[in-house]
């Protein structure tokens, strides 16, 4: 198919669910997109959406939507930019629902807004646990204990571009892999083959750089004194140029914070990756070993020589399952002796666990300032800290267990040793995520599209 | 030769996959790169992260990036929505790969002490 567009700017406007809002109206605004791009799903993000959804069925969808649509969506609509995101979570339909509803209040139609359904595949999942292997232990999916919650399918790009094609204006998808939703647009606009491996290879290279935002224009990057990052409080969120050939750099606003260069490129194309020569997402196994970026400018990094090969005949699903709940709580010992004085509660807390009869699967108690993140891997500390936080964090099968852990650290006020902070306690249920392979004719992808007038 | 830290010649990011954590380590420039490849081994790493790491580790050459990609199997607690770490996606074992010690050629330590690094005692 002939190329259809010269040239096409993707921009990423988030990269989780509570994502800032600001800096993607500002790159609707000023950022001359033709496609704006809004991922919010990670791995539990929507087993929680799905356990919302099952106590509304109206809800289940990113909570920001209205707010991230209503700021960006005027600026789109004047400069002709798409829109393509993930934040229909567990409930794309009632999202897409929701935005023709603000649509149309803002007086912006008309406009076509599509639900790629289909990623849901909990039914199938219950029908086939016990021949369904969990990639995390090798058992089969009927081995895990809690009750199933979610399963969702990583839909490729295929469905977004169906949806482009019949001329959607947004999309709004579940259950996608997070590049997908930037290589659809580059499918679509391109008229790229499903089968040019190295195309697509390349395409999801570009993608794999901007899916998780700033983190590729000065977020999580700044090391003081090694690592510089200007204006890291007004950070701009990053876009792809992209040419029909794959050829493409990376950019951002010009005059927003943040920095575009080889090496905060490098920890992205890294980020989350294994096998560089294997990184299978739904449309393409992609190989990141001849991967060439190079400094054109300020702010400016040219990406070439990612290569593929044919996409995974199978698809990964993220399953949730409620195994059982968490206890948590934390008090600060101070002054001279503190560490001491924190390792006697930590004596008195097990001691009390023992008495009564506390049932845990795994007690952790972590010393913060010394040693809570790495434990003996820790560089050792040459002098005792002035305050040291004492956290213990425990998993039990059932509620009683896990709040008796947090009950205990509280009465360590009165009934401990002397001179702490009072504790602060949370209780939290477990919502684990495995992962299980269906076959792709296991999901039945369909599109349902909302117009607004 | 001069010790030392790992943070003065490279930096990190780690992510994580379940109940496993990758560390992209980043020679800060292509001169570095060797240095890595022949110290920072599978067998160095899994001794500094000690407990911490209870499956395999791997080992990726990205010579084209000046980097190594190190991945952690069974390092994160049991798996991010599981574990009771604080920092159950791993993120911060970047930080821990860059309190390695690492060896620099006499020329290299003089280029590292100009910029006003420290060596190790």
């Amino acid at each position: 198919m002939a190329a259809r567009k010269a040239n096409l700017r993707i921009g990423a406007g988030a990269s989780y669910a509570g994502d800032r809002i600001e800096p993607a109206t500002l790159l609707a605004e000023h950022g001359k997109l033709d496609y704006l791009v809004y991922e919010t799903l990670a791995e539990r993000t929507i087993a929680l959406a799905n356990t919302q959804r099952m106590k509304d069925p109206d809800t289940g969808y990113n909570e920001l939507l209205e707010e991230r649509l209503r700021a960006a969506l005027p600026h789109c609509r004047r400069h002709g930019t798409r829109i393509v995101t993930s934040m229909g979570a567990a409930n794309p339909l009632a999202a897409a629902r929701k935005a023709a509803q603000i649509v149309h209040d803002m007086g912006l139609g008309p406009m076509k807004i599509a639900a790629v359904l289909g990623d849901d595949v909990l039914d199938y999942c219950r029908q086939h646990a016990d021949t369904l292997p969990i990639m995390e232990t090798g058992l089969p999916l009927s081995s895990l204990q809690g009750e199933l919650v979610s399963a969702n399918a990583y839909l490729g790009a295929d469905n977004i571009v169906q949806a482009l094609q019949q001329g959607a204006d947004i999309v709004i998808t579940g259950r996608v892999a997070d590049c997908s939703l930037f290589l659809a647009p580059m499918i679509h606009e391109f008229g790229w083959a499903g089968d040019d491996w190295n195309l697509l290879g390349q395409g999801q290279v570009c993608a794999d750089m901007v899916e998780c935002g700033a983190n590729v224009s000065g977020g999580f990057f700044a090391d003081p004194g090694y690592k510089e990052v200007p204006d890291l409080g007004s950070l701009g969120y990053p876009f792809l140029d992209m040419a029909p050939d794959g050829s493409c750099v990376l950019g951002k606003v010009d005059g927003t914070g943040g920095v575009i260069n080889r090496a905060i490129c490098t920890e992205q194309m890294l980020y989350e990756i294994h096998d560089p020569a294997n990184y299978i997402t739904p449309d393409v196994v992609v190989d990141f070993t001849q991967v060439r970026l190079e400094e054109i400018g300020p702010d400016r990094v040219r990406i070439s020589g990612g290569r593929g090969r044919p996409r995974p005949e199978q698809l990964k699903v993220s399953v949730g399952i409620k195994e059982g709940w968490i206890g948590e709580a934390e008090l600060t010992y101070a002054g001279l002796g503190c560490v001491n004085r924190a390792r006697l509660a930590e004596q008195v807390v097990r001691e009390r666990l023992r008495i009564g009869g506390v049932q845990l699967e795994e007690l952790r108690v972590d010393y913060i300032g010394l040693n809570s993140l790495h434990g003996a891997a820790s560089l050792p500390t040459p002098h005792e800290p002035y305050e040291v936080r004492l956290r213990f964090a425990g998993r039990a099968k059932n509620r009683r267990d896990a709040a008796k852990l947090a009950g205990e650290v509280e009465t360590l006020v009165g009934k401990g040793p002397s001179m702490s902070s009072l504790p602060r306690t949370c209780l939290r249920e477990v919502l684990a995520i495995y992962s299980v392979l269906i076959p792709r004719s296991a999901v039945e992808p369909r599109i349902v599209m909302e117009v607004v007038a | 030769m001069k010790t030392f830290y790992l943070r003065e010649i490279a930096h990190a990011r780690a992510g994580d996959k379940g109940d496993t954590s990758n560390i992209g380590l980043i020679a800060y420039r292509p001169e570095f790169y060797p240095v890595i490849v022949e110290q920072i081994s599978v067998d160095k790493v899994r001794a500094h992260f000690g407990a911490l790491v209870k499956g395999p580790v791997t080992r990726y050459l990205m010579p084209n990036v000046d980097a190594v990609n190190f991945v952690l199997e069974q390092s994160l607690g049991g798996g991010v929505t599981r574990s009771l770490s604080l920092d159950p996606h791993g993120k911060s074992y970047s930080a821990l790969i860059l309190t390695m010690p690492v060896s620099v050629s006499d020329e290299q330590a003089q280029a590292l002490l100009q910029q006003g690094r420290t060596p190790l005692a």
